[in-house]
């Protein structure tokens, strides 16, 4: 304790460490860390672009405890990054913490939309949206109307996409039957390609022709084995279909590095504060076609599912969110 | 018997296999083309030469502090609970549930419920695998290793299914009430006028920290039971002889081992993020192992390992927080420190030893050359 009052006395903040000439911006990843082939990376993706486009530098952290969170936003802000990106919903308390002590400094959050904070950008991105396309594509292309999915993490996150999917396969379908597994209750499910192939060959074996994988680094090992099985695999977040061609049937895209390239690019002038939704209508979330499925989709598919798009854009056709009620009317988890 | 003086054993070893372990650390951030001595500043800088460092530093040191002792008491009856994690989670379980049950009017109220719950969680949940152990010989480096797996499960289905607040995202239970949100360093040191900054989450846990380090040495060397732990540790055959049940050993030193590690939660549970989330004891437990292992499983070894530790992970956060060195390595940093201090721990130890041997006999035959008798030490 003596060592300790000793430093009592020492100033309250060390002084930042670094200091930025012209406001630099700055990404906050979550715990899944960087490369994680998935939602980090393509956040990293992101900035990547558009630091390579207009040459400019950005300061990028991961953070590697719950209690770096807020330590972390704040020694951002106090270095003077501006505008600041912080990804995933679990860092919706960090910012409601931090964002209000530093008025100046623009935050932007992704996944999160319901804080009510000044200096904020809250982007989400309707997965269950691009979800049911996906579904729908499944649906159609299942010859033993039988389809699967897998998630990683066992979360309402996940299951809000597999609740999309489910909804888009049962349009096409009524009867069609959905297999969804979960890859674990850890955060270890998001990394486990292993564990995701088991659970997919265990769908195979259950008749299901066409697998849809949503679980980061998992979805590796989903998309193998369902490529070794010679059936179908939907991959997730990035364009995937190159991984097995002619064996993904399409990706589903969440465009998390445009979320974070379109703060970036604005800056702290072009900031626009307020809730922003990434859905099908401002390509936040899509199917990927590209030279590597062009063969796997048919003319057929692709009208009924572009038309579903322009129903679900127009509001004729309504894709139920899991968070609505906690509760899925097409799958029971 | 004693090669050398209790000094050396306790702080000299110690203290050397960690001049070891960073000199190799250096090694690999040159290899990667850093600068170690600007690696070690930023380090030091960040964490022990501000009130903000040495909160997140002390904050750390508290989840550590409970850990060490969970794992150090069931060391004492040779028994390995690596499930200290699993223990820590159910602990913030007990905790959540304390907090979100009553409309809290106070702290000092809160503390003590909830301390009450997060040591009965944790304990339960160290009771099944002592019972496995002491009733049918199963061994409690498998059971509890298992148990860390089945706690993440049951935590994840509560925290999703019961405890998540309808249409919320975050698999986390609601905010805690705010009569239970825990005096910060700032607000207790603050009452006295001198300043600390109220952004690290250090708070009064870190006390009952520091109660319980005594507490647990209370415990073994001044209390019958311990006495009975530590005979049982050192030979069971022995104890039996001596009218010892390993039975009733078994469970107690278990039950006080989870009870330690589930009493962690006030701090990072209650103490900082006043809602329990999915990952709150984040290797905290298995730390544990690290920190008993150095501390020699003694309340003040573990005390001292528990601040080293508080210091590499604040240390390790300022580091990649300011420098280009990836995260991944600051784990190498705590894996070179483990492995130094406790898994070659005789790497040191022998030639300390034997020096000190050789000293001694030097001595004693310069004694002996100049005609002395002095008692044998």
């Amino acid at each position: 304790m003596t060592s300790l009052k000793k430093l009592l006395g020492a100033t309250a903040l060390v002084a930042a460490a670094a200091t930025v000439a012209n406001a630099e911006p700055a990404l906050m990843y979550d715990l899944g860390g960087k490369f994680d082939k998935s939602f980090n990376e393509a956040a990293y993706n992101g900035a990547r672009r558009w630091a390579e486009e207009t040459g400019n530098t950005y300061r990028e952290i991961e953070v590697t405890s719950e209690a770096q969170r807020v330590q972390f936003a704040t020694r951002l802000a106090e270095a003077g990054f501006n505008p600041i990106v912080v990804l995933g919903f679990q860092n919706a308390a960090t910012v409601e913490e931090v964002a209000p002590n530093y008025p100046d400094t623009k935050f932007a959050i992704i996944d999160v939309g319901w804080l009510d904070i000044e200096n904020l950008r809250q982007i989400t991105f309707a997965e269950h949206e691009g979800s049911y396309l996906v579904g729908m594509m499944a649906a159609m292309a299942s010859e033993s109307d039988t389809i699967g999915f897998v998630g990683g993490m066992d979360v309402p996150l996940i299951r809000h996409f597999a609740c999309g999917y489910a909804q888009g396969a049962k349009a096409v379908n009524p009867d069609i039957e959905i297999i969804a597994n979960m890859t674990g209750t850890t955060p270890a499910a998001w990394n486990d390609p292993v564990r995701g192939g088991e659970l997919t060959k265990a769908q195979i074996s259950q008749g299901a022709d066409v697998v849809y994988a949503a679980a980061g680094g998992t979805g590796v090992g989903v998309l193998q084995a369902a490529a070794d099985a010679d059936i179908l695999s939907i991959g997730v977040d990035s364009n995937q279909n190159y991984l097995h061609p002619g064996e993904v049937l399409t990706s589903m895209l969440k465009r998390v590095d445009n979320a974070v390239y379109d703060v970036f690019e604005a800056g702290v002038e072009g900031f626009e504060p307020g809730v922003h939704v990434m859905g099908l209508e401002n390509d936040g979330v899509g199917y990927a076609l590209d030279e590597f499925n062009a063969d796997l989709v048919t003319d057929e598919m692709k009208t009924a599912v572009d038309q579903a798009r322009e129903a679900i854009i127009a509001g004729n056709i309504e894709v139920v969110a899991y968070y609505e009620n906690d509760s899925c009317p097409v799958l029971e988890f | 018997m004693d090669a050398m003086p209790k000094w050396a054993d306790v702080l000299l070893v110690p203290l050397i296999s960690i001049v070891i372990a960073f000199f190799f650390s250096g090694l690999v951030i040159l290899a990667i083309g850093e600068n170690p001595i600007d690696a070690i500043r930023t380090m030091i800088q960040g964490s022990l030469t501000s009130s903000y460092g040495w909160g997140y530093t002390l904050y750390y040191t508290t989840n550590f502090i409970f850990t060490g002792l969970a794992v150090s008491v069931a060391f004492h009856a040779r028994m390995f609970n690596i499930g200290g994690e699993g223990q820590a989670m159910l602990g913030g379980l007990g905790v959540a549930m304390v907090c979100l049950a009553l409309p809290w009017p106070h702290w000092t109220l809160a503390l003590p419920a909830a301390l009450l719950g997060g040591a009965l969680f944790g304990a339960l949940w160290a009771a099944i695998p002592a019972y496995l152990q002491a009733a049918r010989g199963s061994h409690i480096v498998i059971t509890t290793i298992m148990f860390n797996f089945i706690a993440f499960s049951v935590l994840n289905y509560l925290l999703v299914n019961v405890f998540k607040p309808p249409g919320s995202m975050d698999p986390a239970t609601a905010v805690f009430p705010p009569g239970t949100a825990l005096p910060r360093f700032s607000d207790i040191l603050g009452v006295f006028g001198i300043p600390f900054s109220a952004a690290p989450p250090v708070n009064v846990s870190f006390f009952v920290a520091i109660l319980a380090c005594f507490g647990v040495w209370l415990l073994m060397w001044r209390t019958r039971l311990g006495y009975e732990i530590r005979a049982f540790g050192h030979s069971e055959s022995a104890a039996v002889y001596a009218g010892i049940s390993p039975f009733k050993i078994t469970m107690v030193a278990m039950l006080i081992s989870g009870a330690l590690a589930g009493a962690m939660a006030i701090n990072n549970v209650m103490g900082e993020s006043q809602r329990l989330v999915m990952n709150a004891v984040e290797g905290a437990g298995f730390i544990g192992i690290a920190v008993a292992l150095m501390g020699r499983s003694h309340p003040v070894g573990v005390f001292l390992a528990a601040l080293l530790f508080g210091f590499l992970y604040q240390g390790g956060a300022e580091l990649s927080l300011w420098t280009n060195i990836p995260r991944e390595l600051i784990v190498v940093i705590q894996a070179l420190v483990i492995l130094f201090t406790g898994a070659l721990d005789n790497m040191v130890r022998m030639p300390i030893e034997r020096a000190f041997l050789a000293a001694r006999r030097r001595r004693k035959a310069r004694e002996a050359g100049l005609g002395k008798t002095e008692p044998a030490e």
